[in-house]
């Protein structure tokens, strides 16, 4: 699978991932060009459905980004999705689905940089687990 | 069906180099909907608005997509577009293709078209299940609260009372003035601080507009932008005062060392403040050495504090005035002076003769007492040799921290603090003084350590800013709040218990119970609809069914990839 190109949903929150996602287009910042934005107002919003609709029909890998612990835009939103999202990782464990294809992380405003390095990471990471089996029976 | 318009920018070369415009418009064509897919060379640009109009005109458009930068920036210009044309300026959708696409995947053209496409093809499937909405409107109260009665928050209630505002000043100590009322002359203009105090009190108790609330607290904040209550305890007794808006101007304090440097331990090591209250009796030693970043611009409290340096330079200063021998020496890691009076100040310091000695954190100064004096150490970093002193008394600069109750007021207007518990704007540039919570602004120290002009111009920024929506008597509401569908809810209370801003209620109509947005109150953060077990509760603009279609759209085009 030397030509696997991952398809990757990615979920940015208005105030921070996806201003942080801004900062580092305006910092023409390379990254692998696998993953696709959904914006949301909160990561709080980010409903596990939407990530087990996005891996049951075969996208390699979901990744949620939000704002720092303490820096919501809705004061404690976030904590939320912290709760949330390992919870959906154990659903996933359970279905025999990598919870590696998931990942939930914080990148503020200010860090271009980071959301590079996250999704420079997510993407090498999922290259090496390989295509979502899952893809198989949905494609 | 919809009729869907899909446009797609060039940005000049900005995204046209990277991205092959032509080849998504081509591919947009193809989608369920698309009416028409067209490109600007600056869709932004007067002439790119007016294609937008003409087509939305010529082919009967409902929908609009623009593909071009950041809705973060550009979503208002182009909403207004299209609402102009004459659709509601909620039925238009943002597909960033720069800062997500062509920018940061410039050397891969091929994939960089290809990603374009997906977003273009996510956008259009969300565009087609895009509701009109109509923006709420709520009336405000007339009346503003200032919680602090620093220099900050007298110079914001003496603007709003200028305007004609009911203001009520919230202050915790007894008297007003805060930290600036303990200093007698504010530098770099060696001006009288009692003068600008006295001048902003006497203003602001000779309007009957004027409520001073001395000893007092907020101990409780209920409401939304123009109709809040804020209950105000008093000795045992609470008052609550109907607000339409609300500016925080709790201000910083002093941050008092433990041993560092001898505090405490060594007689004559003293604060900036002890020696302010000491200076504004008459002049004091004639020794003096200052000590700069105490406590700050190091592991654990990593801000420079800001005002410290002009502060000891201006007390130096003071200082030699007292007598012809006196001596002062300020020790420093940098001086931060910054500004035309403040590097004057700074100038003016050195002519006069106040030393300069520069430290590094790997040898800071050290102080004991010697024959009733303090005796200095200090490792100077320019000579790279240590120098000893000997000095009257011993200043340690010390930063302003938050006060220890701002958690507790951020906790009550539901607004964030930073790490060092000052309290966080909406955006340093684009909403300063004011927080993204609706009604409620900033001003002052609390926000950061300011100097005193800085203080005034924030406070009277937050007044102007507090007015708007008072003189204007309503508040509009942008339409992505969340709203429940009562049919299918079955008043679990999850959303009650998810929402931050206690926005939802369990009400019960007709027999049957049920959750209830107050529109007014809700941010549209969105985290009631993933609590929701029953997919009742949904945001406007960013539903289930819309949000669903997006992935769909993305599996739908990633399969035609990989085919």
């Amino acid at each position: 699978m030397t030509d696997f190109r991952p398809t990757i949903l990615a979920f940015c929150c208005n105030w921070c991932s996806y201003a942080g996602a801004d900062l580092a287009g305006v910092s023409r910042l390379q990254m692998p060009p696998n993953v696709n934005i959904i914006r949301v107002m909160c990561s709080a919003s980010v409903k596990p459905e939407y990530v087990l609709k996005a891996l049951s029909q075969g996208i390699d890998g979901v990744l949620v980004l939000g704002c720092h612990i303490g820096d919501c835009h809705y004061m404690t939103g976030n904590h939320r999705t912290a709760k949330r999202m390992p919870l959906v990782q154990k659903v996933m464990k359970e279905t025999g689905l990598d919870e590696r294809r998931l990942r939930l992380d914080w990148v503020s405003a200010a860090e271009g940089e980071k959301f590079q390095k996250v999704v420079t990471e997510f993407v090498q990471e999922i290259e090496k687990l390989g295509p979502n089996p899952l893809r198989e029976v949905s494609f | 069906m919809a009729r869907i318009g899909v446009f797609i920018c060039h940005c000049g070369h900005n995204i046209a180099s990277t991205v092959n415009v032509e080849e998504v418009v081509e591919f947009a064509k193809t989608l369920p909907q698309v009416v028409v897919a067209e490109h600007n060379l600056y869709s932004c640009s007067e002439e790119g608005l007016g294609a937008i109009r003409k087509s939305i005109e010529d082919n009967k458009l409902d929908r609009v997509v623009v593909a071009a930068c950041t809705p973060r920036t550009h979503e208002p210009l182009f909403r207004r577009t299209v609402e102009i044309a004459g659709i509601n300026k909620y039925l238009f959708e943002f597909v960033n293709i720069r800062e997500h696409d062509s920018w940061i995947h410039a050397k891969e053209p091929k994939e960089a078209t290809e990603k374009a496409k997906k977003l273009v093809a996510m956008g259009v499937a969300k565009a087609a299940l895009l509701e009109p909405q109509k923006e709420g409107e709520s009336s405000v109260i007339p009346t503003a609260v200032v919680m602090g009665g620093g220099v900050a928050g007298l110079s914001a209630a003496a603007s709003l009372i200028a305007q004609g505002i009911d203001t009520h000043i919230i202050e915790r100590s007894d008297r007003l003035g805060g930290n600036l009322a303990t200093v007698d002359v504010i530098g770099p203009e060696f001006a009288s601080s009692s003068e600008l105090l006295e001048a902003l009190v006497k203003e602001i108790k000779a309007s009957e507009k004027a409520h001073i609330h001395l000893a007092s607290k907020a101990t409780e904040v209920k409401g939304f932008v123009g109709n809040f209550e804020v209950s105000v305890e008093k000795d045992g007794r609470i008052e609550k005062i109907p607000a339409g808006a609300i500016i925080v101007a709790t201000g910083a304090e002093e941050w008092t060392p433990s041993d560092e440097f001898g505090y405490g331990v060594v007689p004559g090591v003293i604060t900036q403040m002890e020696l302010e209250r000491r200076l504004a009796k008459g002049p004091v030693s004639k020794r003096v050495a200052f000590i700069q970043c105490v406590g700050s611009r190091q592991s654990g409290r990593e801000y420079c504090s800001r005002i410290c340096c002009n502060t000891s330079l201006k007390n130096a200063l003071r200082v030699l005035e007292g007598s012809p021998d006196a001596r002062a020496w300020i020790l420093h890691r940098d001086i931060m002076s910054s500004g035309t009076a403040p590097e004057h100040m700074y100038r003016l310091a050195s002519e006069k003769g106040v030393r300069f000695i520069r430290y590094g954190l790997e040898h800071p100064p050290k102080t004991s007492s010697r024959n009733g004096s303090v005796a200095v150490e200090v490792f100077d970093v320019n000579l790279d040799e240590y120098i000893a002193l000997e000095a009257d008394l011993v200043v340690l600069a010390t930063p302003m921290v938050a006060r220890e109750d701002s958690a507790e007021v951020a906790k009550l207007l539901k607004v964030p603090v930073d790490k060092y518990g000052f309290f966080l704007e909406a955006h340093v540039k684009l909403r300063p003084v004011e927080f993204a919570t609706d009604g409620v602004f900033l001003c002052g120290s609390a926000r950061w350590p300011g100097s005193v002009n800085e203080c005034v111009s924030q406070g009277m920024a937050a007044a102007a800013k507090a007015a708007i929506p008072i003189k204007k008597g309503k508040v509009t509401i942008e339409a992505i709040t969340a709203q429940c569908d009562v049919d299918i809810c079955a008043a679990c209370g999850n959303c009650v218990l998810a929402c931050p801003y206690e926005a939802i209620e369990i009400v019960e109509t007709e027999g049957k119970r049920h959750a209830k947005v107050n529109e007014a109150q809700c941010k549209g953060c969105g985290t009631c609809v993933a609590a929701c077990p029953n997919d009742a509760m949904q945001q406007r603009g960013f539903t289930t069914q819309q949000l669903g279609a997006m992935i769909d759209a993305l599996v739908k085009k990633a399969l035609e990839e990989a085919q």
